[in-house]
């Protein structure tokens, strides 16, 4: 059985006098132990809002959440917030996209690693100093216990999310949820910082939920990858099914509009036009019609269904899937 | 081909439905949100009554307010009053006064204090303000000169309690309502200046400004018609409010003897302060200017609260 | 942190002189100069010049203005014309009242603006929410003077539940010690002395305490709702801490970081609304006594004081610094 399992998730935000908007409609994916899982696309696919639903942080009013999450068998939606304050931080934990920002500003780093280790591990003082010591020099920060006594602001952005990795770690947890963990970061740094959750991953057998637009970060990191759109999943599939085989229209394209240094000289790039502002009602048609080069009049008459048109496990929720030409088949 | 056409226009009704997002100007996007704001269309409406009062006081006032008709019935240093009753809605004052007529005719008096006041205030404040910005953005060393020195000016002003120093420059011209709305501008001035600085300031460093100076807009074109007009919105805030705190102060330095111990033109701080000699005897005496003082500082206030909100950027949504 | 204090006195000083010459020139404008303020309105000529000779007038500018200021460093800052005693005297047995009068409006104003302005923001738009916005705007628009007479008129003169004038009872006897009533009750061990104090000190306290509550209401409640749309609040959720960990450490530190240097700006505020609040009260302190120098234009005195509250507001306002300084390491200097 799944660790993670999301059944139908969906996200409206409500607000007094404006039309109620749907950030994530029916959001389905797993998460098993010890597996690292992507969820890929543009800002505004609904990304973030799945994630912090998950954890039971998207604001209490104006926001109506549906569907099930089931973590290790209780469905986090419906749980009680005294319960779900527990499992946050020791059973499911989160870094986050901007690590500045994510960090308090007037208390020190050492006080916000200890904290969590005071709430869920019952260590205090000196133990708690010293395993927060300890948890830094895990995640590779230099001369930890000096660090302890540091403000955020005299550590550099890579030490920063190191320090916010370490506390997501600290009561190892059994799934990781990461937004966008290496987006504000330096190319380097963003590397080093995959590298440390790859092997934070390895050796803890924790699972990992990926959230990021960059599809180098997927290729590099995750098991399993679901491309979004518009709050809805349209491509599900192993790591290297979908690199060599992207099927939906829209993950199609999102390969093609990376740049490749092997690539023929002067071969153009083929962006998708226009942004995910255009776009239809998912229950009047695929939300991605109005971008699509493949779209019919079948596009435009109600919700497609999730198929495997290429392979067992490969799910697209598309009419008109980019599958490889007859002739191609043929000829080969 | 027919088909290709039937399904763009599907495509195109279905695309209708979604939500059209305009780039409205600040101004208009300001405005809407003022519109829609419970605070700004009570304070607007509590302002349009009051500016009306003092436009038609003077006519509705049933009895002359400096006539002391009732003065026989009427004594002070005996603690005795009458109150409300038929001819005299809102009772006598000390002199035998309507009351009623007094506090009508005198909403004239008071926006103006108000007004006077403030506009002291604004423009010699908006003077400094324009001079120290300007020079700061302009920079150069004599730029930075005048702007540093206006500043510390600025800050001696601010550094004395806004009463005392309108204490002072009371004391010096004397007893008069006009020495009471200087003294509530000059107060003022160091405000307004250093609003209209700060806030040009922060334009002056803005990346329209910088793309302006990469075309080879000469610099002070851009402080006069970029920096400037886009500086001037707290200011404008800042007036709205500055009207209710004038109208407040003005009383309190009447009550502190400052002001023209009883003028022929009633004015709701004099008529509060003088009542408060009798406030144990008589405590509607004072309680009548008091809440037309109440009620339109608060008419100025919420709609400059309004108007802070509308225009924070920060809050737009 | 040494530093940081004498670069702020090093300020004061530009400040300071500033304020002396405008000082000095207003003196010079007052109507018919220093000469008839002390001998009245109907003094002759020859008295005037004897006068002016005596203080030094007829020399030039210059050397007056030398002489001010030398007088200002040796804190001589003249002799009242009411009372006949050196300003400074008077101000120094004044001042302890106004003082403890100003701290225990300024707790007031915190002890339950900061609470009222969070539960505001953690309720926005429900009616603790409207009642302590709506509460606060017509707390600024009150005349404090009016509100002072309101509750002298209501609680002291109709339900005689607090006095309504003086720092004590006239027949109590309190020794002095610190001039802080309150203080010298508990310092003295006459425990009724210092409830006393207290009592006559609850009235006059409330009225001067509504401005800086209305203000550390509203910026609380400003700056508690941006606090809590911060990343590093939502990381702190995300860590399962207790909602008292959150709440304190932060939330409320983060943004009690405004309200800090609202309460210093709010020193000048508080002074104009004591000599309005101690005149309504009869309470001794520096405040009635300006009053009744205005009416007495008693120029010595009004001098002095403004000389002496633009020091005490910017000690105030670098105290509040160096307090700033302490809780936000990102200003600390090292």
């Amino acid at each position: 059985m799944a660790l993670l399992s999301v059944e139908e998730l969906s996200v409206t935000f409500t607000a007094k006098g404006r039309k109620d908007s749907t950030a994530v409609d029916g959001v389905s994916f797993d998460v098993d132990q010890g597996q690292v899982v992507g969820l890929v696309g543009e800002s505004g696919c609904g990304k973030s809002v799945t994630s912090l639903a998950l954890m039971g942080l998207l604001p209490g009013k104006g926001v109506k959440v549906g569907g099930r999450a089931e973590f290790d068998g209780k469905d986090l939606l419906s749980m009680s917030p005294r319960k779900l304050r527990d499992m946050r931080g020791s059973q499911l934990a989160m870094i986050f996209q901007d690590p500045l920002s994510s960090l308090n500003p007037v208390v020190p780093i050492g006080v916000q690693v200890t904290e969590i280790l005071e709430r869920h591990r019952g260590l205090k003082g000196e133990a708690a100093r010293k395993e927060a010591a300890n948890l830094l020099d895990r995640v590779g920060i230099p001369d930890p216990t000096r660090r302890l006594k540091e403000y955020p602001h005299q550590l550099s952005g890579g030490m920063r999310q190191r320090a916010l990795i370490a506390m997501a770690v600290a009561c190892a947890p059994r799934l990781l949820i990461a937004d966008e963990p290496t987006t504000a970061l330096d190319v380097t740094i963003q590397a080093q910082i995959l590298e440390l959750l790859k092997e934070l991953v390895d050796q803890e057998g924790t699972a990992l939920l990926m959230i990021t637009h960059d599809l180098g970060v997927v290729a590099g990191l995750c098991d399993q990858v679901n491309v979004l759109y518009a709050g809805r999943a349209v491509e599900s599939a192993g790591r290297r099914e979908l690199f060599a085989h992207p099927t939906h229209p829209y993950a199609h394209g999102l390969l093609g509009s990376i740049p490749r240094l092997d690539a023929p000289r002067g071969e153009p790039l083929s962006p998708i036009r226009g942004s995910i502002n255009d776009r239809i009602a998912w229950a009047d048609g695929c939300a991605f019609a109005p971008r699509c080069d493949y779209y019919t009049m079948e596009c435009l008459t109600g919700t497609p269904e999730l198929t495997e048109p290429r392979a067992a496990g490969h799910q697209v929720r598309c009419v008109n899937p980019v599958l490889p030409k007859p002739k191609a088949e043929v000829s080969a | 081909m027919t088909k290709k056409a039937d399904k763009i226009d599907r495509l195109a009704e279905l695309m209708q439905t979604s939500e059209v997002t305009s780039g409205a100007s600040l101004w208009r996007e300001a405005m809407r949100r003022l519109k829609a704001s419970k605070m700004a269309i009570i304070g607007a409406v509590i302002i349009a009554l009051f500016v009306l009062l003092a436009i038609i006081g003077p006519w509705l006032a049933p009895h002359s307010p400096s006539a002391q008709t009732w003065r026989g019935e009427v004594f002070a240093n005996k603690g005795q009053f009458v109150g409300a009753r038929g001819e005299n809605w809102f009772g006598l004052d000390h002199l035998g006064r309507d009351m009623f007529s007094r506090i009508l005719v005198g909403a004239r008096q008071t926006l103006m204090v108000g007004v006077v006041s403030m506009l002291i205030g604004l423009i010699v404040g908006a003077l400094v303000g324009v001079l120290s910005g300007a020079a700061a953005t302009l920079g150069g060393r004599t730029g930075e000169r005048v702007d540093t020195v206006i500043m510390r000016f600025t800050d001696i002003m601010l550094s004395l309690p806004s009463l005392l120093l309108a204490v002072s420059i009371a004391a010096v011209m004397g007893q008069s309502l006009t020495t009471v709305m200087i003294a509530v501008g000059v107060v003022q001035i160091p405000i307004f200046a250093r609003l209209l600085r700060g806030s040009m300031l922060v334009q002056g460093s803005s990346d329209y400004v910088l793309a302006a100076k990469a075309l080879g807009i000469r610099k002070k074109r851009i402080v006069l018609t970029q920096i400037l007009p886009n500086s001037l919105s707290p200011v404008i805030v800042q007036a709205t409010l500055s009207l209710a705190t004038a109208i407040i102060e003005a009383a309190a330095l009447s009550y502190l003897g400052l002001g023209n111990p009883d003028p022929a033109i009633p004015e709701w701080g004099v008529m509060l302060a003088q009542a408060e000699r009798f406030f144990d005897n008589e405590p509607m005496m004072a309680a009548y200017p008091a809440i037309g003082i109440i009620i339109t500082a608060l008419g100025f206030t919420l709609l400059g609260e309004a108007m802070r909100e509308a225009l924070d950027p920060k809050l737009r949504g | 942190m040494l530093r940081l204090v004498v670069r702020r006195l090093l300020q004061l000083i530009p400040t300071l002189l500033g304020l002396s010459v405008l000082l000095f020139l207003w003196l010079n404008r007052l109507p018919g100069g220093p000469a008839s303020a002390i001998l009245g309105e109907r003094a002759t000529e020859a008295e005037v010049a004897r006068i002016n000779r005596a203080l030094g007038l007829d020399q030039p500018v210059y050397v007056q203005y030398w002489r001010f200021l030398k007088r200002i460093f040796e804190l001589d800052l003249g002799t009242s014309t009411q009372t006949g005693q050196p300003v400074w005297d008077e101000f120094a047995t004044r001042f302890p009242a106004t003082v403890e009068l100003s701290i225990v409006a300024i707790l007031i104003a915190i002890v339950v603006g900061i609470p009222m302005g969070y539960l505001a923001a953690k309720r926005r738009g429900g009616w603790l929410d409207v009642g302590a916005v709506s509460g606060s705007l017509i707390g600024i628009c009150i005349p404090v003077f009016f509100l002072a007479l309101i509750l002298k008129g209501i609680f002291a003169v109709q339900l005689q539940m607090f006095p309504s004038y003086g720092r004590l009872d006239t027949g109590m006897d309190a020794t002095d010690i610190t001039g802080f009533a309150v203080l010298d009750g508990l310092l003295t061990g006459e425990l009724d002395a210092s409830l006393d104090a207290m009592h006559h000190l609850i009235l006059p306290a409330i009225a001067l305490s509504s401005i800086p509550l209305a203000v550390i209401v509203r910026m609380t409640r400003a700056s508690v709702l941006e606090v809590l749309g911060e990343d590093y609040v939502r990381t702190a959720e995300s860590k399962g801490l207790d909602k008292r960990v959150v709440r304190g450490r932060h939330v409320l530190r983060n943004a009690l970081l405004p309200v800090v240097t609202a309460v210093g700006l709010l020193t000048g505020s508080l002074l104009s609304g004591a000599v309005l609040t101690e005149s309504v009260f009869s309470f001794n302190g520096i405040g009635n006594f300006i009053r009744t120098s205005i009416d007495a234009r008693d120029y010595p005195v009004l001098v002095g004081f403004i000389l002496f509250i633009a020091m005490v507001y910017v000690l105030i306002n670098l105290l509040v610094d160096l307090a700033y300084s302490l809780i936000d390491p990102r200003v600390r200097v090292h």
